[in-house]
């Protein structure tokens, strides 16, 4: 397929092969990525095989499914169990274990659970089922939210009662920012996330290298892109000139997506917001504005919701980090398996733990 | 889940369009673009064309990466 292809060529990934390999000179570099996209990219073209032993790349808080947690999880399934509630979400989210049960286990005891491809679609089941209430789960990134924006500014102007979204998008730069404050990971350059770019630009990722001298790439997603990604990340940090790059120019503007922007603006006010494994982070999440408030689910429907508990023995947080890797996690693989997933990491198509055991990559 | 692919814009009636990749056709909204036309390669997340892939930008990049290649 055209501007895919092109992307997949074989002698440029060996020639950045060995550019890498030379250029980093045997030195020991750690770059992290922040998407999960790239998560499943590097493992599915076997990009970590395709670097040298000293360059290791390991994953971040980037999926947003797997940052989500427990609280937000048992309260979209206590929703979920209300009489005359719809609930329509991404199909990564039906398996996430909450803290005794799943969206999927629930639509199995009749619970009305619907998969949709777009928040847009959420509207239509609204506009279609006037005696349901249909809450859309708002997960996801800046990629995501301009849409799930979109969607209430659409259900506004139709003067739609029973649509609801359950606002839970959270915001990329500050999850980078809490890494490199704590200093828990050694991380020398970041694998910046091409499609968050896409609607963020580069501006946001300036304090990377500006206040922490680590250096950044923004990427695509072919193994092409990521290769050159890394190929840029690695001269950057030879030779000690930290900068925030874009490296896929074809698809990211250096302003982002003004529109998109504003459509966040719109709706949207940024909010302290809790991550797995990073904790609760000021100005790090989306919450509603006034003028849509009617639309929150959290304020509008009444519900309770059981005591959040934590899976024992789950290290995804950990893995989240990058703290660790699901190697190192007990549960990884014995009882923690896609089949029946303890955390979220080994349920989300684009989780670590997930990818690790689908491309059994068990080298350490 | 920040997945988008690039695709065709083949069909655009204000802010809705139909967009195509690989012989497959899908509804597409495209509020978040200006100045977008038919025949204009689009990336597209959950329905929602986020932005236009700039060709020129692709092709250099491709002559830039097959450079890099020759050595």
């Amino acid at each position: 397929m055209k501007y895919i292809d092109e992307y997949y060529d074989k002698k440029v990934c060996r020639t950045l092969t060995e550019k890498i390999e030379r250029k980093s000179k045997g030195r020991e570099i750690v770059l992290m990525e922040v998407c999960g996209t790239h998560t499943m990219s590097i493992f599915r073209n076997g990009i970590k095989d395709l670097l040298p032993e000293n360059i290791r790349v390991i994953s971040g808080p980037g999926c947003p499914v797997c940052v989500t947690p427990n609280s937000s999880i048992d309260q979209a399934i206590a929703l979920s169990r209300l009489d005359g509630v719809c609930i329509t979400t991404f199909g990564d989210m039906m398996k996430v274990p909450g803290s005794s049960t799943s969206l999927i286990k629930e639509r199995g005891r009749q619970a009305d659970v619907r998969i949709v491809y777009s928040p847009t679609d959420a509207v239509k089941i609204a506009e279609q089922n006037p005696d349901k209430m249909v809450i859309f789960l708002g997960i996801g990134f800046e990629t995501t939210a301009p849409i799930v924006a979109a969607s209430l500014i659409d259900a506004f102007n139709k003067g739609l009662e029973n649509y609801f979204i359950l606002p839970s998008n959270k915001l990329i730069p500050p999850a980078i920012k809490s890494l490199l404050e704590s200093g828990e990971t050694k991380i020398d350059g970041f694998l910046l996330p091409g499609h968050v770019s896409v609607i963020i630009g580069i501006k946001p990722y300036q304090f990377i290298s500006e206040d922490y001298n680590v250096s950044g790439a923004i990427a695509g997603f072919e193994p092409v892109d990521i290769m050159y990604a890394i190929h840029r990340l690695v001269e950057m940090i030879v030779s000690d000139s930290p900068a925030i790059e874009n490296c896929y120019k074809r698809t990211v503007k250096s302003e982002g997506n003004r529109i998109a922007k504003k459509l966040m603006e719109e709706v949207f006010e940024i909010c302290s917001s809790e991550w797995r494994g990073l904790g609760i982070m000021p100005e790090s999440g989306l919450g509603i504005k006034d003028k849509y408030k009617r639309f929150d689910a959290i304020k509008n429907i009444q519900v309770d919701v059981e005591e959040t508990k934590e899976h024992t023995g789950c290290l995804c947080g950990d893995v989240l980090r990058g703290v660790i890797t699901p190697l190192d996690c007990l549960l990884f693989g014995s009882v923690c398996k896609p089949e029946n997933p303890v955390g979220p990491c080994m349920v989300s198509t684009e989780g670590t733990c997930a990818a690790y055991y689908r491309y059994a990559d068990y080298r350490r | 889940m920040c997945l988008a692919i690039p695709a065709k814009l083949v069909e655009k009636k204000g802010i809705q369009g139909l967009a195509e990749i690989g012989g497959v056709k899908r509804e597409v909204d495209l509020r978040m673009l200006e100045d977008i036309k038919v025949g204009d390669y689009i990336i597209i997340h959950a329905g929602f064309a986020i932005q236009k892939l700039d060709t020129e930008e692709a092709e250099e990049t491709l002559e830039m990466l097959r450079e890099i290649a020759k050595y």
